[in-house]
């Protein structure tokens, strides 16, 4: 993991005292609520339905034991006790009061985190694989990329007042765990010729206009990356619409000018951008990716146990493959059957944090999905890592499955959001709580939006839901085929939108119709992909 | 008004015109760019300039600061002013894109500029200021 040194750690505490100098300047009326909003939102504060929100990063979703213990510190001391792991890999917290975020700023950088650019117009946390460094599939490690371009992208005195917020991911596999193409700009580390390079999406994104980011470079050299990138944005700072924040994301610039033309305009800027010298030398990536060497693997390749049927299960839902003989990738699911996605109480905070000390080489992720990887468990601890898990209510079986749904915070906190999205998803997972019946259903992506900036993905959920007011009702809209993986694709909405049980109903009598048209081991996506809507609108309208 | 100024140099007297008068009747010494006029029309005739005024009608409104940043890269090495919703937390970031005046339209406390000029050492990242990038530093 990467450890601050002298200059990380004095960008952070200097961060803590400018902020606190801002909310001093806010209390004591030197400033409008106007000009203090994109300050606090430029540090993850945003002004909710009944309370402050702060958004802390987590960048690209890795921690240690130490970090997670402060989460759970700040949940208890300054919040309800509680948390809400985002689909942008971080944490955010539902009940701060205006006069302890600087405090709640001070202990995050105790323990090296922030909240630097979790909101605003600005290039926001750095999203990655939450495999990274254990996926047998990767060409590299994404993160100390995704480190180099934190750094880069901290405190960026040209691009901090984007036309709209700015959001990157980084993969380095063929598997897209990380929705990379649904990003501003989406980054696939590959290898040409022995060489490592990116190769560069840009426009993705969801919200009201989904897109899906066309490739515009095939492949740029790591030390040619950040002049490329300063040219992406310096073309989309310059040009991006101003005039109507719904079409202000790159996205809509790109549609406008098409995918040619912008990157006719990235190339010419980058001629002129490569010869500023702002590209660091690779000793930088390399100095960042010394922290990232694999832990010191050590157990011998044995198989658990499986004569408990309850791990059995857990075991064949959310343990995967590691790139490691005698290791196994853990997945550990917030979403507990009626629970709220992504929640975690402070207790359960520390049990994870405990496990990761104890079984993970003192690592842990947050996936986009709003779960947690303990990313390096020797096999051999699989089976008391699921009693520890189980006894703290953290050992639901559900990964992928149609229960593992994400979902926004809806208009149970949001103020922009025209419907509530957790009493939907409770309600679907308490549906189909029977395991048997959500294994049969096979991988089942989920996601429910309480409004239409998509925060909850629905988009790409092979089934997404989206709340959204009519006439002074909540109403949801139902979509079909989208997805974020590597055969990413933006859903269809399959006809007039439901009420609350109706749209659970519907959800029903969709998996109904897949059960009985399903070929070999097709998945729920793949069989509406190769049969089309209408069995699915016959059967949910008929 | 010009409240802040970062040059030794004497100020220049001429108002500023706007870009298009300014393509047409070149003889102008300041030159005031909006929003969405293109920085780089200028760079023809940066060196008989002595003052670019960029405009920000709405501080939101970032444009000027890649407008700043253009000009310098083109070594443009008069003034630079940053006029209209120019706002404290907005100037340490103007002045690393290059800005070396200021003349916001609503006054700004002179000791809080001072301290947001103050509070970081350091950068990550090059700009068109002096200040050495994190990663220059840590590799010599």
């Amino acid at each position: 993991m990467y450890k601050y040194d002298n200059y990380d750690q004095a960008m952070v505490n200097a961060r803590v005292a400018e902020f606190r100098d801002q909310i001093n300047r806010r209390i004591a009326g030197e400033m409008t609520e106007d000009q203090f909003k994109p300050l606090r939102l430029m540090n993850g504060l945003y002004l909710q339905l009944h309370a402050y929100m702060l958004r802390v990063a987590i960048p690209y979703g890795t921690l240690d034991s130490r970090q997670m213990r402060m989460l759970a510190h700040i949940a208890r001391k300054y919040d309800r006790d509680y948390g809400h792991f985002t689909t942008r890999q971080n944490i955010q917290y539902n009940w701060i009061k205006l006069e302890d975020c600087a405090d709640i700023l001070e202990e995050l950088a105790t323990v090296e985190m922030h909240a630097i650019q979790t909101s605003g117009n600005c290039i926001r946390n750095i999203s990655s694989d939450q495999y990274a460094g254990a996926a047998a599939d990767e060409v590299t490690d994404p993160r100390p990329w995704a480190e180099l371009l934190r750094q880069w992208s901290t405190f960026h005195p040209e691009f901090s007042y984007l036309p709209r917020k700015f959001k990157i991911a980084v993969i380095a596999s063929s598997e897209d765990r990380a929705a990379m193409r649904l990003h501003d700009i989406g980054l696939e580390l590959v290898r040409k010729d022995g060489e490592l390079g990116a190769r560069v999406f840009v426009g993705g994104g969801m919200g009201r206009t989904p897109m899906i980011a066309p490739e515009i470079n095939p492949f740029v050299k790591a030390d040619d990356l950040l002049s490329y990138l300063e040219a992406c944005l310096r073309v989309y700072n310059r040009y991006g619409r101003r005039d109507n924040m719904y079409k202000a994301r790159i996205k809509i610039l790109i549609h406008e000018i098409g995918a040619d033309a912008y990157r006719r305009q990235v190339a010419e800027e980058f001629a002129h951008v490569k010869t500023l010298g702002i590209d660091p030398p690779l000793a930088e990536l390399e100095r960042i990716s010394a922290f990232f060497t694999p832990p010191a693997y050590d157990a011998a390749n044995v198989e658990p146990d499986r004569k408990d049927p309850d791990f059995a299960l857990w075991l064949d839902q959310n343990v995967k493959p590691h790139k490691q003989a005698g290791y196994a990738i853990v997945n550990i699911s917030l979403k507990p059957i009626g629970g709220i996605p992504g929640d975690a109480t402070s207790k359960q905070i520390d049990v994870m944090a405990d496990l990761a000390e104890k079984y993970s080489f003192d690592e842990l992720r947050v996936t986009h999905a709003q779960n947690i990887v303990l990313p390096y468990v020797a096999k051999r601890d699989l089976y008391a890592v699921w009693q520890a898990l189980r006894d703290a209510k953290l050992a639901d079986a559900n990964l992928d499955l149609i229960s593992d749904i994400i979902a926004c915070p809806g208009l149970d906190y949001c103020s922009l959001a025209n419907a509530r999205s957790i009493p939907v998803a409770q309600k679907i997972a308490t549906r189909f709580a029977d395991m048997d019946r959500q294994r049969d259903l096979g991988e089942l992506k989920l996601k429910i939006s309480g409004c239409i900036n998509a925060c909850g993905h629905h988009h790409a959920g092979h089934i997404g839901i989206l709340g959204v007011d009519k006439k002074g009702v909540e109403n949801y809209q139902l979509t079909f085929g989208g997805s974020g993986a590597e055969d990413v694709s933006i859903g269809k909405i399959i006809g007039p939108g439901f009420d609350e049980d109706g749209v659970v109903d519907a959800v029903e009598k969709a998996t109904e119709v897949y059960k009985a048209l399903r070929e070999g081991d097709e998945r729920f996506v793949d069989t509406y992909r190769r049969v089309g809507l209408e069995p699915f609108k016959e059967a949910i309208y008929g | 008004m010009v409240e802040f100024r970062y040059r030794t140099d004497e100020v220049t007297e001429q108002p500023s015109v706007t870009l298009d008068a300014f393509l047409d009747q070149s003889n102008a010494t300041a030159v005031r760019l909006e929003p969405d006029d293109d920085a780089r029309a200028l760079i023809p005739f940066l060196d008989r300039l002595t003052l670019i005024e960029v405009a920000f009608p709405k501080f939101r409104d970032g444009r000027g600061y890649s407008a700043a940043r253009i000009l310098r890269e083109a070594g443009y090495r008069g003034e630079l002013r940053a006029q209209g919703d120019v706002l404290v937390d907005q100037i340490a970031y103007m002045r690393r894109c290059g800005f070396d005046s200021f003349a916001p339209e609503s006054s700004l406390n002179p000791d809080a500029v001072a301290r947001a000029l103050a509070n970081y050492d350091h950068a990550y990242q090059g700009a068109a200021d002096s200040v050495v990038p994190i990663w220059k530093l840590r590799h010599g």
